[in-house]
């Protein structure tokens, strides 16, 4: 059964159900510890959401200097597929490992709601699953949510096909250019505002449409 | 500054009993100075003091509720306590569901700080409440938030409701706790004086439970989590001004109006010299108390910990005293070693601080090591400050010099009670005569159609999204059912489906109108939403929100509230497993309207078989289950169109509640809505819009009464075959009206009233709290 590595930081949140998600995927689930430089023989990792340290400083500023995180980015660049979600997605902007940044919400407010999506790209570990432009619904919920780039980065994620999920109906942080996700140019490292890990299951979510998530990197790693 | 610190010791207290000491600004009372010399065979040292006068607050002794609260034991019988594991008198209730898991659940209030600061007042309410539930062996599983403010367009309404929306958010979003319901209510009566209550339900295997209480001579005394710092500190204060002579700010202590007026019962007496002007409001940090819940887990897990307590109010104080106190020996504790954050902190300051995410264990000492190594892993400072000993003293030493020797029981547990007087206030028969009975109705079908979305947009009954928004629903992966839903529900057993459902209620105007049977229908109310989400109801908590109990008045409400409350538990046969009292609350010099929340508990075999808020699908027949009589006093109608509060409020009947719940758990029900503030007109508003569908309504006698009365123990619901239902009803004796049926439109028609547009009534509904608040 293929493997996939769940980090645990302090304070973070949304890690159990990450490997919920993982386990209904048909994954194994394994629980990396942010003091550990050991990525335990996963295929993949999975950066989950939540609070880590806080969000003292800048929110992902301090997560990316813990040991495991030396590991996720030497195996990133060597092509392990890595989904960072909230959180997890600002840690990997702060890691290096994604461009752009993610801003206080334009609303100034926390905003939890059932959110529409468009999968704008299918060609990554993370989304292979889906249909071309296919229309979902996942929790968003964060503080910190608003994408912002240079506009010259904007221009190349979208010039590359690099835009890999886009806020549709309603923009809820002021994203630029409704940006909800985005990938490296290679595909296997995505990292998303939204909760795929909340979308599993119409009886705790609002559906299931985050479970092809988990179940295209399982496809990916054993392709 | 002049920091030549006099520590005042047991010995020095001994050889200088005429030492005056500012016992009345720390809110003691004569008599109750007198006491304290009794117990102790001489005067108090600052430290005492400082002890027994937060311990002996109203907030933590309890000293005027104490003798109404017995009433709630006196009431519970063999029965209803068979699955209590804990009552009562502990951190919080806990309740056996069945399966090996207990649950434990509380409700408590903030009310005060949150005036004062209403970020932090409620962020720290949320997290005292969760360090309640985690100090009983449990991983917090969710918190709810009964909210009440002042009128919602009042200027200051819009400083303090933002605020405490967003410390309730922002302490519960970082903790990883989803918010599953709660209140939010606006009346002018909290103007100067909201309610800020915070719930947290949690849940332990059975084996797990944790009590307060230090065993074992030699065992060790740990605190651990956050430092210890001067804020939180209140009256304390003016302790440090006697001691630290030749402030700059001189000798003599400063008022804070602010915290003064505002914070009675926690601050009686709030002064500060200019080198202590440090917030009397705690402040919290979330990201530590996340941390402090995985390690004390983690701690539990490893079965390290002999006893543990949360440092809440009163901190050490409270926390030495009752641990001491609920053991079988003596303690002693090294204050020095107590890591700070503040320099110069005097002994009477580091027990009274109230700095927030601290707990305290007490560990065997082969545990001690492994102990420390659960809290160097998740980065959380531990300290061993003492041990328990063989004596029955709680001995605490600075730097080798006694500063406290008291029994613990005295500080603890032996606090004054107070019979204060109770009279029924002689206005009561105005208030119960002045009935709605003669306000202008509505007759036309467009006047009706009129006031049903004059009332949906009315700040008491309009949309929660602006609120709940800006809480993580979520996080954890086991919500089934949240807000706008009747109840909040989480799975607790992933592999069993076996749940618990919670609601908190009160209609504060019923229980002005007639506190006892107001109590009840506050109960009714949590009661029926519970038995909607298709879950059982098993157990209730409390926080009882009154006025003054200097005033006799108060204390009717207070006395009557208690007695409706614990006579309803017996009826319905759930007992009440805690609580907590806050009273002195009041704009200016009148008193909130009684607010008694009641919290119900219930649990559900399967969540899977849960029953969805709103309507069933198109085809579905619409039943109302109750009967509907003229019953408008204390209504939301009679106080949106007409200012008005007289009369009595709608008949209580529980014996029907608990048929109603026990047919919705008969199954057949693809949806339900319970009907309450606003009547059917609001509960078939709100179902057609949370589904997003909607229905055709037919009304039986007075459409007014029909639409917006408030008659209690009445539920809306959805079914997909009529007859089996409806004779189900008959058999169970309850009576019931066929309303219509659930339409592939959307649109609310209601033969005639008229039609109701689902984006027209979504458009009023939605827009009142975004239009006041932004």
């Amino acid at each position: 059964m293929s493997k996939i590595g769940v980090i645990t930081f302090p304070g973070t949140l949304d890690d159990t159900d990450a490997a919920r998600a993982v386990r209904y995927a048909g994954g194994e689930p394994v629980a990396l510890w942010h003091g550990d430089a050991d990525l335990r023989g996963v295929d993949a990792v999975i950066v989950p959401g939540g609070f880590s340290y806080g969000d003292y400083l800048r929110a992902g500023a301090i997560a990316r200097f813990a040991p495991v995180m030396g590991e996720v980015v030497t195996a990133a660049r060597g092509g392990m597929p890595v989904l960072g979600i909230c959180n997890g997605f600002q840690i990997l902007c702060e890691a290096g490992l994604l461009p752009g940044a993610l801003l206080r919400n334009a609303g100034l407010h926390f905003v939890c709601r059932d959110q529409k999506l468009r999968v704008e790209r299918t060609s990554t570990a993370w989304t292979g699953g889906y249909a071309d432009g296919a229309e979902i619904v996942i929790p968003v919920k964060n503080m910190d949510g608003r994408f912002a780039a240079s506009r010259s980065t904007v221009d190349e994620l979208e010039g590359e096909g690099r835009v890999v999920f886009r806020y549709t109906d309603v923009n809820p942080n002021g994203s630029l250019s409704d940006i909800a996700g985005i990938s490296s140019a290679d595909g296997r490292i995505v990292g998303l505002m939204p909760h795929p890990e909340h979308a599993i299951d119409a009886l705790t979510g609002p559906g299931d449409d985050g479970l092809a998530m988990f179940r295209s990197v399982l496809g990916t790693v054993l392709a | 500054m002049t920091t030549t610190v006099h520590v005042d010791t047991t010995g020095h207290a001994a050889s200088t009993p005429d030492t005056p000491q500012p016992y009345r600004e720390l809110g003691l009372k004569d008599d109750e100075y007198t006491r304290i010399r009794e117990i102790l065979g001489r005067r108090p040292t600052d430290a005492e003091l400082a002890m027994y006068s937060v311990m002996w607050s109203e907030h933590c002794s309890y000293k005027s509720s104490k003798v109404h609260l017995k009433y709630f034991g006196e009431t519970t019988t063999e029965e209803m306590r068979a699955k209590m594991l804990a009552g009562i008198g502990e951190n919080a209730g806990v309740v056996d569901i069945g399966d090996g898991w207990a649950i434990t659940f509380k409700v408590e209030s903030h009310n005060h700080p949150s005036y004062v600061e209403p970020y932090q007042g409620a962020a720290t309410g949320v997290g005292g409440i969760v360090r309640d539930i985690l100090a009983m062996g449990a991983r917090p599983l969710a918190v709810m938030d009964p909210l009440r403010f002042g009128a919602a367009d009042a200027p200051d309404t819009r400083r303090v409701l933002p605020g405490v929306v967003a410390g309730v958010g922002g302490y519960g979003n970082c903790l990883g706790l989803p918010n599953i319901g709660g209140e939010v209510v606006f009346d002018p009566s909290y103007q100067g004086n909201p309610l800020v209550n915070a719930l947290c339900v949690g849940a332990m295997r059975v084996e797990d439970l944790h009590l307060a209480h230090a065993s074992g001579a030699g065992n060790k005394v740990i605190l651990f989590g956050a430092r210890t710092g001067l804020d939180g500190i209140g009256g304390v204060s003016v302790l440090a001004s006697d001691t630290f002579a030749g402030d700059e700010g001189g000798t003599e202590p400063m008022l804070d109006p602010a915290s003064r007026s505002s914070a009675p019962m926690l601050d009686p007496a709030s002064r500060s010299s200019a080198r202590k002007k440090l917030p009397s409001v705690q402040v919290g940090d979330p990201f530590t108390e996340k941390v402090l819940i995985e390690c004390c887990l983690e701690l539990f897990r490893e079965g390290i910990v002999v006893g543990i307590q949360d440092l809440g109010g009163a901190g050490l104080s409270c926390a030495t005293s009752e641990l001491a106190s609920a053991g079988d020996g003596g303690m002693h504790v090294y204050l020095e070693r107590v890591p700070l954050r503040a320099t110069g902190m005097t002994p009477a300051e580091i027990l009274s601080s109230e700095s927030q995410e601290r707990m305290c264990a007490v560990v065997a000492p082969s545990d001690v090591d492994a102990f420390m190594r659960v809290c160097r892993k998740w980065d959380v400072i531990a300290t061993e400050i003492g041990e328990v000993t063989d004596g029955d003293r709680l001995v605490i030493t600075w730097h080798g010099e006694t500063v406290v020797d008291v029994p613990p029981r005295t500080v603890a547990h032996e606090g004054p009670v107070y019979e204060r007087p109770v009279s029924r206030p002689p206005v009561q028969d105005d208030i119960v005569a002045a009935t709605p009975d003669a306000l202008p109705r509505p007759s036309t079908s467009d006047e009706l159609r009129a006031e049903i979305l004059r009332m949906a947009g009315s700040p008491n009954l309009s949309s929660r999204r602006w609120v709940t928004e800006q809480y993580d629903r979520y996080v954890r992966g086991g919500t089934v059912l949240a807000q706008p839903s009747d109840a909040g529900m989480i799975r607790i057993d992933e592999s069993t489906g076996r749940g618990v459902a919670m609601s908190c209620d009160c209609n504060g105007r019923y229980t002005y109108l007639d506190p006892y049977a107001g109590a009840q229908l506050a109960l009714a109310e949590a009661y029926r939403n519970v038995a909607t989400s298709g879950a059982r109801p098993v157990a209730v908590t409390n926080c009882l929100n009154f006025g003054s109990p200097e005033d006799p008045g108060v204390m009717w409400q207070f006395q009557q509230a208690v007695r409706g409350l614990a006579d309803g538990c017996a009826e319905l046969g759930i007992p009440v497993t805690g609580g907590n009292v806050s009273f002195y609350n009041q704009t200016g010099t009148t008193a909130i309207l009684p607010t008694p929340v009641v919290g119900v508990l219930g649990v559900i075999d399967d969540v899977a078989s849960r029953i969805p808020t709103g309507l069933g699908a198109p085809g579905d027949t619409l039943i109302l289950l109750g009967e509907t009589h003229d019953e408008l006093a204390g209504s939301e109608w009679a106080h949106v169109v007409h200012g008005h509060l007289g009369g009595q409020p709608p008949v209580v009947n529980l014996a029907r509640e608990a048929v109603i719940a026990a047919v919705l758990r008969d199954g057949g029900v693809s949806a339900a809505h319970d009907l309450s503030e606003g009547g059917l007109a609001q509960a078939l508003v709100e179902s057609t819009l949370v589904t997003g569908r909607g229905c055709d309504v037919e009304l039986t006698g007075d459409p007014f009464v029909a639409l917006f009365s408030e008659s209690s123990a009445r539920v809306l619901v959805s079914v997909p075959d009529p007859d089996a239902f409806t004779a189900r009803c008959a058999e169970a004796g309850l009576p019931w009206t066929r309303l219509g049926a659930v339409s592939a439109t959307s649109s609310l028609r209601i033969e005639g009233v008229g039609e109701l547009a689902l984006p027209e009534l979504s458009e009023v509904w939605e827009g009142t709290l975004p239009a006041l608040f932004g």
